[in-house]
């Protein structure tokens, strides 16, 4: 757009310059009209940072990247090893670890023990139990903190999707990357602080709610924003059909020029906003065709990850997310839904590993040789776990004891923490709550987990509702 | 006398908390021995009586406990000194005076007040709240407060929205300004406040007001001209009158009250399934359109299904009640839905009609409010009798019209009475009946015989008992996997097929007939040897086959595949197996059958008999029969032996078949499908049906497991008073809408009230629309809302007036203009001396475009509709996955209010501006402002098309020039004249798009890509072009989504 420009013209002469020159409308108009990429947190400067000014403590992490498995993993056939469970293959599951405990599809039925359906090794200096369906992931085995106690409240896919995400089952309430970014603020200028991507394969695609990345009651600039392989990267982020770039550049540059006329003659403050926030979407139609285009990554990182290009896969979602990293995405929720394994576990879960090895692999090595890990936490966690008791040659939904690891931003790579019984059925040892999980996460990124609040309806609502413990054996 | 600053005192409390109770404040004053705690309240009461209103008197403005106080407290103290006792140790209440006096506090002597020693002093150990709460410290001013209360005896009011709402005379009339008791109200507020009303809004902005906030529509230009024109008074009243009379004044007022009430479209949890509710919302809509009562809006969706000869429109009223999240998620437990949904309807309906908070006591006692588990669980009691399933698909009833109900009864008549002639005596008929049982017997006795030497074992070592039937029932430890030989020899006749009965049996899990948990077996291979040499099966047929588990897969020669009968449980079962090459007859030696059970652990067969025959390929004559297999058992039987049931099976069954009663069976086949056509095409929709109360219990901490818990009966929380059912017995929903709609409920009035209120002023009376609690804000004009809910009730609960007396207030047309001033003196517009400003709701934003670009199809209610989607955004739904087809014809241009409420996956063009989810009771919506909106705005197909249709009217309509389609333009989408420097860059605009669709016809061609609209073939497409980005800029504009 050229000085000369009529409407450019036209702004000028009648929204800043009797105005008295360079005003907070000036400095957005113009780093919409010049180079998007210098245009700083300037207008949205005040938005730009969190809540919680100063952090309650230095950080680790800067950022999460959370490789949700949905559907539920089997923790028995990927990185909880059970021998006596083995010995007992087909023998009834004794009464002590299931009496009155809570049981999904397999009600009413009588519960026996499945033997663990795949081999387990011993990987890396720290000799972390692995089993074979992670070949790629078992050779970066030092990085990560695999924790074997974990335990959750629900044991329905939906509602525990909502528990692990919010810390409660009641819907409403703000997903963690949600008051993440309440806290901290994104870093990025044309990009939103919060990115859901999904992938599909290997077993059941279970459904997912949009309320996963929901801001619940906190403002809905804080919800997650999902970005797609198909379609729109973002919705609504192309063009209309007939509307060139610069036409697009023009409609905009008129509705500012317009909107700054009404803002002097009624004095609302809200037009200020929504200013910028038209000169943000008007970034993000660069920015995210940008992000989405992995044409300018070289072939050996593309073999890293194994995929071909942005084609929807989790790996190419893994390499997104490092792109979303670097620029400044403050949580990235990759969402891989194929770990339902009711039947066939044995072959299920080897499928779904299989999509989903290399790729997480591939991020955590790619970030380490950025010098990026070590302040990205990287988790990988289901929803929940699975049953030491046969669906069939499957497994049922399980939340008494599942299996997570965790890696990078501050977390001690290369051990493991808790245990489960010896038929891998209840946490025994260090059990590890979903809402220590938050805990934990939150205090890696410089956040007291009870003093990150939000009032809504007469109370301090909070990430961990009135639970959760800090972990500090995993911190490094 | 109190002690505390005794060093022996403070030394035993430092003590205590150090070494016994780490983590209960406040528990030291259970130290003070109770004879001094009677002494210090015989002091209290004596001063009271004397020494304090003196210095009441004295002092400075009265401090109001609830305004000033009580959220100090709360906020502070309450997590562990408030009405919740569940695990405190301490014995000290903040909430209420008898406990608060009795411990911490001495009224009128702050000095002598442990609980400001308590918060004020250095010693960390002791200073309150302590800081393992968390709670931040109290500041100097609340400090001030706490002390200056204290000395003016500390008096505990009841919560202001406990009372019933009073009537006090407004404080000052101000003319000509005030027009009535609310101005009154507002103004005298004002000179409190030392301001002044703003100036009365221009009649352009009035009319666009009142337009968008009564009826959710902008007005059209006539509407505008005549309301400018007429100059005699009660102009402004007339317009307000034609609004309410609009029927879209019930679509307005249903897009909040279907957020409050949770409505949508589908079920909300996993799935996210389709449910039929649509006639629920056309409900609300012509509810507030009828202008029906309040309190009878409000008693129709509690419990219209219990009113006296409830008409169909009650029935429907009553879906209400079926609004919570539902799921159909395989797995999940019966039992924790049920308090699930329990506990949503509990919370829902505190939150819908009295603006409680109610969702804490699920787990345990409100922390801040008088609200206790018990009262949680016992009004969760009333709606124990709402009949829905629990995990599954929710049953709806079908509304049929009066010609249809007709038409269905005559149809039901007509199949009776064909069914009748079909079942009756017929001499005709008896006699072909007898001729077709004499073609059909010879095939019907193939000759099954029962081996009689025959030996069972099994792989796993299986034993069986042999029953008397000759069937065989597996004893002992079941086995995972297992299979079972069935040796014996070649029967004389020879050997064509084998019959497999499987049947039930006492012993058997759900009776068998499989040996698996839940009755099912797993048949993965029928094999049948002779020494090593397997003979081949050609062919298989079942009485039953479970879905995906078919008996052809017990004879594919793949043991991962098998033959299962779910969900068939504990009944007979037969299944036949044909040899490829049969056996002839004299054959000498044995043969084996072996059962191969390898699916899985545990699913195999409990009991099983087995039959041989030789007869010719029976499989052929078996297959068409097996389904009326006991109508063939029959057959076989002599007629001697057959029964009276025998008798009547098979007369019921050749007259099922026979060609002779074809003609009467058409009769009801068509009956019967024209009944289905008619029933299927009507609307469906959930209603509430009632059903025997199931138990309700407390749940302890909420856990549904627990079943220990006290079992209680319906009652509303104690605190606010109780129910007596008018027939003497267990109240019920029909008695909880009497109770809300009491004239001296303090809340129902109120809280509605001030909704409206809010929906006029963009700012509730009390802020916080959705707690009427000590934690939500007291009301800033606590007179004006109680002037308001009194004056709702005594009219009835007449909505339409209720608002009437709102909108034709002066200060309702107050200018919203802000000067810096203004803001700095009243940021949040507490006051009201000047008019909200705020963003359209969702459905409005859609609608205000889709009206001003002329495409709005105004029709009222009907099935849901679905607008412009992108692809793919259904794509994580699944069971079944989804495809959304987006309307074609007049749908397409439905207000937003009738957009399809996917739960899990909203519309993002509702989602995006802050519509809600509707998985709970949304009071307030969120009011964002983000780039997504910029986006939606800017490329989402409806807005371009409505842009491109509204630049067709600009063309057509707008005059002959660009300044004249200008000035239309901003008159028809804002109700105002353009004003220079806005022309100015439009006119830049226009210029350059026109130069460039001059020089790139095809872009302008594409512009008319965008929606299915055909814009008129005779407009020139670089003008239209041109003009649709003019048309969407004004679309984008602030102004244009705002209500000023």
């Amino acid at each position: 757009m050229h000085l000369a420009d009529p409407i450019y013209q036209a702004i000028c002469r009648r929204t800043f310059l009797h105005r008295g020159g360079v005003s907070l409308g000036t400095a957005a108009l113009w780093s919409m009209l010049a180079d998007d990429r210098a245009a700083s947190g300037a207008v949205l400067g005040s938005e730009s940072r969190g809540v919680v000014q100063p952090l309650h403590h230095p950080p680790r992490a800067k950022r999460v990247i959370f490789l949700c498995q949905a559907g539920g993993p089997s923790h028995l056939e990927t990185f909880d090893y059970k021998p006596k469970l083995a010995a007992m293959d087909g023998q009834p599951m004794p009464e002590s670890f299931t009496q009155g405990q809570p049981i999904a599809q397999l009600q009413n039925n009588e519960l026996r023990c499945l033997a663990p359906q795949r081999s387990f090794k011993k990987y890396g200096g720290s000799g972390q139990s692995i089993s074979d369906v992670f070949p790629h992931l078992s050779k970066v085995a030092d990085e990560l903190c695999i924790v074997r106690s974990a335990q959750t409240n629900q044991i329905n896919h939906d509602p525990a999707h909502t528990f692990m995400n919010t810390g409660t089952q009641i819907s409403g309430r703000p997903s963690m990357g949600s008051w993440l970014t309440y806290g901290l603020g994104s870093e990025s200028d044309n990009l939103p602080g919060f990115v859901v991507m999904t992938s599909v394969g290997g077993g059941q695609s279970q459904p997912i709610a949009a309320r996963q990345w929901h801001s619940g009651f906190l403002p809905s600039r804080y919800q997650g924003v999902q970005f797609r392989a198909a379609g729109d990267p973002v919705l609504y982020v192309s063009r209309p059909q007939g509307v060139s770039a610069d036409a697009q550049l023009d409609v905009l540059s008129t509705v500012t020029g317009l909107n700054r006329l009404r803002e002097t003659s009624t004095g609302d403050p809200e037009i200020a906003t929504r200013i910028a926030q038209y000169e943000l979407a008007f970034r993000m139609q660069r920015s995210v065709p940008e992000l989405m285009d992995i044409s300018d990554e070289p072939a050996h990182i593309l073999d890293l990850y194994g995929t071909p290009g942005a084609d929807g896969s989790f790996a190419a979602n893994c390499l997104l997310a490092r792109r979303m990293a670097e620029r400044g995405v403050r949580f990235i929720h990759l969402y891989h839904r194929g770990w339902d394994h009711h039947g066939a576990v044995k072959d299920g879960v080897a499928k779904t590993a299989s999509l989903v090895d290399q790729g997480t692999a591939a991020l955590l090595t790619d970030l380490k040789q950025r010098d990026m890990l070590k302040d990205t936490l990287v988790i990988w966690s289901g929803e929940f776990g699975r049953t030491p008791m046969a669906q069939g040659n499957g497994r049922d939904h399980h939340i008494k004891g599942f299996s997570l690891w965790m890696a990078g931003g501050g977390i001690r790579g290369g051990m493991s923490w808790g245990a489960t019984d010896e038929l891998g059925y209840h946490a025994v040892e260090n059990v590890f709550h979903v809402h220590d999980l938050h805990a934990t996460m939150l205090h890696l990124l410089g956040i007291d987990h009870q003093r990150l609040t939000y009032r809504f309806q007469g109370r301090d609502f909070r990430l961990t509702d009135v639970h959760g413990e800090v972990v500090k054996p995993l911190l490094a | 006398m109190y002690d505390v600053g005794n060093s022996f005192s403070a030394h035993l409390i430092k003590l205590n908390h150090t070494l016994v109770m780490k983590h209960t404040p406040f528990c030291s004053f259970g130290l003070e021995t109770s004879s001094r705690a009677r002494v210090r309240l015989a002091l209290v009461l004596l001063l009271s009586f004397a020494a304090l209103p003196a210095m009441a008197a004295e002092s400075e403005t009265l401090i109001d406990y609830q305004r000033q106080i009580k959220p100090l407290l709360a906020r502070h103290c309450y997590a562990c000194h408030g009405p919740d006792r569940e695990g405190q140790d301490n014995d000290l209440r903040l909430d209420r005076r008898e406990d608060a006096i009795a411990f911490a506090i001495l009224p009128g002597d702050p000095d002598s007040s442990s609980l400001l020693e308590r918060i004020e002093t250095e010693d960390e150990d002791l200073r309150m709240p302590p800081p393992d709460t968390k709670k931040p410290g109290l500041n100097s001013e609340e400090i001030a407060l706490l002390r200056t209360w204290i000395s003016q005896d500390a008096p505990f009011e009841e919560h202001w929205a406990h009372r019933p709402p009073r009537r006090v005379p407004p404080a000052s009339e101000v003319r000509p300004w005030s027009r009535g008791p609310v101005d009154h109200f507002i103004v005298g507020t004002q000179q409190r406040e030392g301001l002044a009303p703003a100036k009365t809004a221009d009649r352009r902005t009035l009319i666009r007001r009142l337009s968008l906030d009564l009826i959710g529509l902008p007005p059209t230009e006539e509407e505008v001209a005549a309301f400018l024109q007429d100059q005699s008074p009660g102009a402004y009243q007339r317009v307000v009158d034609r609004l309410l009379a609009s029927p879209h004044f019930g679509e307005r007022m249903a897009i909040y009250w279907l957020d409050l009430v949770r409505y949508a479209d589908t079920g909300g949890y996993h799935g996210d399934n389709d449910r039929n509710h649509a006639p629920f919302r056309d409900y609300v809509v012509e509810a507030f359109n009828e202008n029906l009562s309040y309190d009878r809006f409000m008693r129709e969706q509690l419990a219209g299904d219990l009113l006296p000869n409830a008409t169909r429109r009650q029935k429907i009223a009553s879906g209400f009640n079926r609004l919570n999240m539902t799921t159909r998620e395989g797995g999940a437990q019966p039992k924790e839905y049920m308090a699930i949904y329990a506990a949503d309807r509990v919370r829902n309906t505190g939150s819908i009609f009295l603006g409680l908070t109610l969702g804490c006591c699920q787990c345990h006692d409100h922390k801040f409010d008088p609200y206790t588990m018990r009262d949680f669980y016992s009004m969760a009691a009333f709606f124990a009798d709402v009949k829905e399933t629990l995990v599954g698909i929710q049953k709806p009833i079908t509304l049929l019209d009066q010609q249809q109900t007709q038409r269905v009864h005559d149809l039901n008549e007509v199949i009776d009475a064909a069914k009748t002639v079909l079942a009756g005596e017929s001499e005709l008929w008896d006699r072909e009946q007898a001729a077709w049982e004499k073609t059909e017997k010879p095939t019907t006795d193939m000759g099954w015989q029962q081996p009689a030497d025959i030996l069972i074992s099994s792989d796993a070592k299986t034993e069986f008992e042999k029953m008397q039937d000759g069937s065989m029932l597996a004893l002992g430890e079941r086995s995972a996997n297992d299979t079972y030989r069935i040796d014996l020899p070649i029967p004389k006749q020879g050997l064509s097929a084998f019959e497999l009965e499987l049947l039930p049996h006492a012993s058997l899990p759900r009776q068998g007939p499989g040996r698996a948990g839940n009755g099912n077996f797993v048949l993965s291979e029928f094999e049948l040897w002779q020494g090593d040499t397997s003979l081949p099966i050609s062919a298989a047929v079942a009485s039953h086959s479970q879905g995906g588990w078919e008996i052809e897969k017990s004879i594919d020669g793949d043991v991962h595949t098998g033959w299962a009968i779910r969900p068939k449980i504990g009944q007979r079962l037969t299944a036949y197996f044909e040899l490829a090459e049969p056996l002839v007859a004299g054959q000498q030696g044995n043969v084996q059958v072996r059962l191969r059970q390898l699916y899985g652990s545990g699913y195999v067969i409990g009991r099983l008999k087995l039959r041989t025959t030789a007869a010719a390929q029976p499989l052929d004559v078996l297959r068409p029969r097996l389904p009326y297999k006991a109508v063939y058992d029959v057959l076989a039987k002599n007629a001697s032996q057959r029964s009276v049931e025998d008798a009547q099976l098979v007369r019921d069954h050749f007259r099922r078949i026979a060609p002779e009663t074809e003609a009467v069976r058409k009769v009801i086949q068509d009956a019967a499908k024209e009944k289905k056509y008619i029933e299927d095409a009507a609307r469906k929709v959930l209603v509430t049906m009632a059903a025997e109360p199931r138990v309700v219990r407390i749940l302890a901490r909420g856990d549904w497991q627990d079943e220990t818990g006290e079992v209680v009966e319906p009652a509303v929380p104690e605190s606010l008073g109780s129910i007596q059912a008018t027939d003497g017995g267990r109240p019920g929903r029909l008695d909880l809408a009497r109770w809300l709609a009491d004239p001296e409920n303090p809340l129902t009035a109120r809280v509605f009230v001030n909704r409206l209120w809010k929906l006029m002023f963009g700012r509730g009376l009390v802020h916080s629309l959705g707690d009427f609690g000590s934690q939500g804000l007291p009301p800033t004009h606590p007179e004006l809302l109680d002037f308001l809910a009194r004056d709702f009730i005594d009219s009835d609960w007449d909505i339409k007036q209720l608002l009437r007396q709102i909108v034709t207030s002066s200060a309702y047309r107050q200018s919203s203009d802000t000067t810096e001033a203004q803001l700095a003196e009243d940021p949040e517009n507490l006051w009201l001396a000047r008019q909200g400003r705020f963003r359209l709701d969702a459905e409005v934003v859609r609608d205000n475009a889709l009206a001003l670009s002329g495409l709005l199809v105004p029709a009222i209610g009907g099935e849901s509709v679905r607008p412009y989607q992108p692809e793919g955004y259904l794509a994580h739904l699944n069971f079944p996955p989804r495809t959304y087809k987006h309307d074609k014809g007049e749908n397409q241009y439905r207000r937003g209010l009738y957009t399809f409420w996917q739960r899990t996956f909203l519309h993002p063009a509702m989602a995006l501006f802050d519509a809600p989810s509707r998985e709970e009771c949304t009071v307030e919506r969120p009011q964002s402002n983000t780039p997504l909106q910029a986006l939606l705005l800017l490329n989402d197909p409806s807005y371009v098309e409505a842009a491109r249709a509204l630049a067709v009217r600009i063309l057509q309509e707008g005059g002959r020039d660009d300044k004249a389609r200008l000035d239309y333009l901003f008159q028809r989408a804002l109700a105002r004249n353009i004003e220079s420097a806005e022309r100015e860059l439009l006119s830049a605009l226009l210029a350059k798009h026109r130069d460039y669709y001059r020089q790139h016809p095809e872009q302008a061609e594409a512009m008319g890509q965008n929606g299915m609209h055909q814009s008129p073939a005779g407009l020139d497409r670089v003008e239209l072009a041109a003009w649709t980005n003019a048309a969407r800029t004004v679309l984008n504009l602030h102004e244009t989504i705002t209500r000023n």
